[in-house]
């Protein structure tokens, strides 16, 4: 298993960029004056809430919460005021109802927040009601609600869990840093999932240019027979769910599925260490690493930043700009969000803030289509990025289905590797929302 | 303002420094061992003829642009690549003025009326070829031998292998086949400079190998059964255009298909036909109208081997 390098089929290999940061500790960011809390931070139901105008909360108090199933609760990062309630601009593009918050400077811990007992004495049904109550995402980036994730119907049995630290974004390193400094959180938290499924198989994957990140992980699961460190080639998007699966197992999650389907359950590696840290501290979900870097970035830093800081105040403990900024991206280069604005809070799906400088930001314009085929060779699901991509220009969105375009998981591999700068990966989005609509449509 | 300054265009953020510019560049590199033995072999006319070409290509090119009112993209270096392809498929003794004529051709009907460059759904230069040969055969026809003084008019390999050439007329070697010293294209005619320039856009992963490996394959497979022995199997691998067909001119982007099986079943069929019409047809070679052919199989071709996505069927 540690000899050999796992992957898969097409991708690319973008150059790393982590350089800036997989260096930098984990620093406890100052802490925020003012909290904007949105109430939305995952798929699913946003939440309702659970406070008022003029209230006094502490840390890890809930202040959010939906009946709905798919969510996740809401928590205060910080003691003090609720300032304001109201739509407020978030990462994601729109606005969000978020709770405003205005610091007392104690950051008094609320009562609620006490240690939740020894892993092993802990039954499946108390993990799975910490993960719900303490408001647990997927911290990689996609955001879904974890305790949806770890209930998967009973007809689905569970084979394995795989803890994802391949984290093949460029210049993220926050995943790469908590295997580092928390690898015993992260063993706590494997172990409470692996409990909570039922399964007696866990590997925690690892892309092989963190070399540092595999020794510590393997030396801190040294003693447990059933964990494991898969060793991965690096690559993009390894990271992504239905490849990790088929780069460590070999199993194909079919299209359209999920990975339950062949008996896999993936988390995040981030989202599996504070997992470990809630169970020691009670603490739920009020904070994050985040890595803060790019070239526009004066001291690219990993940040443990609590949950409602603005970009901007991470930015300016960073030094700030060190040149006009291009580009402010929430998450990585290849499917981060760019930002109009540093006025938007950190969320739990936060993994990176990446600054571009002016001259990286720079969008070239477009080519005919040489037919090269790049693209085709870069698609891990096997699709002809630059048919789809024609066909979406010309508003030929049946056909697109035809070509599969549902099964695109936007990683952009072949929007990277086009020499003609096509925007291949962005008319497919397009194509994607329209055959969607029109799906949703006719089940109407 | 920072809602002003900041760009807030869509994802991925980074995009690789592989560019047309690159790809072109690279083939032309590939193509330059060719070039100079050309000139070792046939002279200075070499010289010309490609010079002729290119600079037809590119005038061409630039100046449909301009009447069509689109971007002029010469830059790209893909005229230049047409115009050498195409003074490549000429024998020395022809005039200046037929490069001239077929890379305008090439360009302008083969290229520029279908879109420009990725548009076009046949080979420019092989078009330019093929309308010059329908033009003027006599012309298109006559072969000198290398590195002759006088340029005493002669046949070419394949030519002989066929019968079609005056009686008398001996097999070159092997190796004056392998190394070029034979009558032929000026740049068809070393194989193994080809096969280097090949190889290197197989390396650079300008190319995959599945065109040329499936083209030369297929003619290797055939030739050997139809011949029984392995020098006469070479001499249809060495002799004519195969492999600066195979190398350069059927894995052509626009023109050939984009799916891995379908470079596989494009080469092999592009095989099967130059082997037909060598053995059984009019002409002694038959690389560049098999090439054609192909390339109008091609959407074909792509449309019925579209790859098995990843966990779906077909």
């Amino acid at each position: 298993m540690d000899t050999k390098g796992f992957t898969f089929k097409g991708g690319i290999h973008p150059p790393h960029f982590k350089k800036l940061t997989e260096q930098k500790a984990i620093e406890k960011a100052i802490e925020p004056k003012v909290v904007v809390v949105p109430l939305q931070q995952h798929i699913g139901a946003p939440c309702e809430a659970l406070v008022k105008v003029g209230e006094l909360v502490k840390a890890g108090q809930k202040i959010g919460e939906s009946k709905s199933f798919v969510s996740a609760n809401i928590h205060s990062s910080i003691s003090g005021v609720v300032k304001n309630i109201g739509m407020y601009n978030t990462s994601g593009g729109s606005k969000v109802n978020c709770i405003v918050i205005e610091s007392d400077g104690k950051f008094t811990v609320h009562e609620s927040v006490k240690p939740m007992g020894n892993i092993d004495e802990l039954k499946k049904e108390d993990i799975i009601n910490i993960i719900k109550e303490s408001g647990f995402t997927g911290m990689g980036g996609a955001g879904f609600p974890t305790h949806v994730k770890l209930s998967p119907p009973k007809d689905k049995k569970i084979d394995f869990v795989i803890i994802n630290g391949a984290e093949c974004e460029p210049y993220l390193t926050a995943d790469h840093r908590i295997m580092l400094e928390k690898s015993d959180d992260v063993v706590v938290g494997a172990k409470a999932i692996m409990k909570v499924l039922d399964v007696d198989k866990c590997y925690i994957a690892i892309e092989k240019n963190k070399p540092d990140a595999i020794e510590t992980m393997k030396k801190a699961v040294e003693s447990i027979d059933n964990i494991e460190v898969a060793q991965l080639e690096p690559k993009y998007p390894q990271g992504d769910e239905k490849r990790l699966i088929n780069a460590v197992t070999g199993r194909v999650v079919p299209s359209g599925g999920l990975p339950m389907d062949v008996g896999a359950v993936v988390q995040n590696v981030g989202t599996t260490a504070t997992l470990g840290n809630t169970i020691k501290t009670g603490m739920p979900v009020i904070q994050r690493v985040v890595t803060v870097t790019g070239n526009a970035i004066k001291e690219p830093k990993n940040l443990l930043v609590r949950i409602g800081t603005s970009f901007k105040e991470v930015i300016e403990q960073c030094g700030g700009y060190s040149e006009e900024p291009g580009k402010v991206i929430n998450g990585g280069p290849m499917m981060g969000i760019a930002q109009f604005t540093t006025d938007i809070p950190v969320i739990k799906g936060t993994s990176g803030i990446l600054v571009l400088t002016k001259k990286e930001s720079e969008v070239e314009e477009p080519k005919n289509c040489i037919r090269c085929g790049k693209c085709v060779e870069a698609c891990p699901i096997h699709l002809q990025p630059l048919i789809l991509s024609k066909l979406s220009l010309l508003n030929k969105f049946d056909e697109t289905e035809e070509y599969h375009v549902l099964d695109c998981i936007e990683c952009g591999s072949c929007s990277y590797v086009c020499p003609s700068k096509r925007k291949l990966v962005e008319s497919i989005r397009v194509a994607k929302r329209e055959v969607a609509a029109k799906r949703r449509k006719a089940s109407k | 303002m920072e809602e002003n300054r900041l760009k807030a265009s869509s994802s991925p953020h980074i995009r690789s420094d592989e560019s047309v510019n690159k790809i072109m560049l690279d083939v032309l590199i590939a193509l330059l061992p060719a070039f100079i033995a050309s000139i070792f072999y046939f002279g200075v006319k070499s010289l010309i003829l490609v010079v002729a070409s290119v600079l037809s290509a590119v005038i061409t090119e630039a100046l449909c642009q301009k009447i069509m009112k689109r971007p002029i993209t010469i830059g790209d270096l893909s005229a230049i690549v047409t115009g050498v392809l195409l003074a490549f498929n000429l024998p020395s003794t022809t005039p200046v003025w037929m490069p001239v004529i077929g890379s305008a051709f090439a360009i302008a009907i083969g290229k520029q009326v279908f879109g420009g460059l990725g548009q076009n759904f046949i080979n420019p230069a092989l078009a330019g070829r093929a309308v010059l040969f329908a033009c003027w055969p006599a012309l298109m026809g006559n072969y000198v031998a290398p590195l002759g003084i006088d340029a005493v008019a002669t046949a070419t390999p394949l030519a002989i292998l066929k019968g079609t050439a005056d009686a008398g007329l001996q097999m070159p070697g092997l190796l004056e086949m392998f190394i070029g010293r034979i009558p032929g294209c000026i740049g068809e005619t070393s194989a193994v400079l080809l096969i280097i320039g090949g190889i290197y856009l197989i390396v650079r992963k300008v190319i995959s190998w599945r065109i040329p490996v499936a083209y030369i394959g297929t003619v290797a497979v055939i030739a050997l059964i139809s011949e029984g022995n392995l020098t006469g199997m070479s001499y249809y691998l060495f002799a004519g255009g195969l492999m600066l067909g195979a190398f350069f001119m059927a894995t052509d982007y626009a023109t050939s298909p984009v799916t891995p099986k379908g470079k596989i079943i494009y080469g092999i069929g592009a095989g099967v036909l130059t082997m037909l019409i060598r053995k059984l047809g009019g002409y002694p070679e038959g690389v560049s109208y098999s090439i054609l052919l192909m390339n109008v199989a091609t959407p074909l071709i792509d449309k019925y081997t579209s790859p098995k996505i990843f966990g779906g069927a077909k």
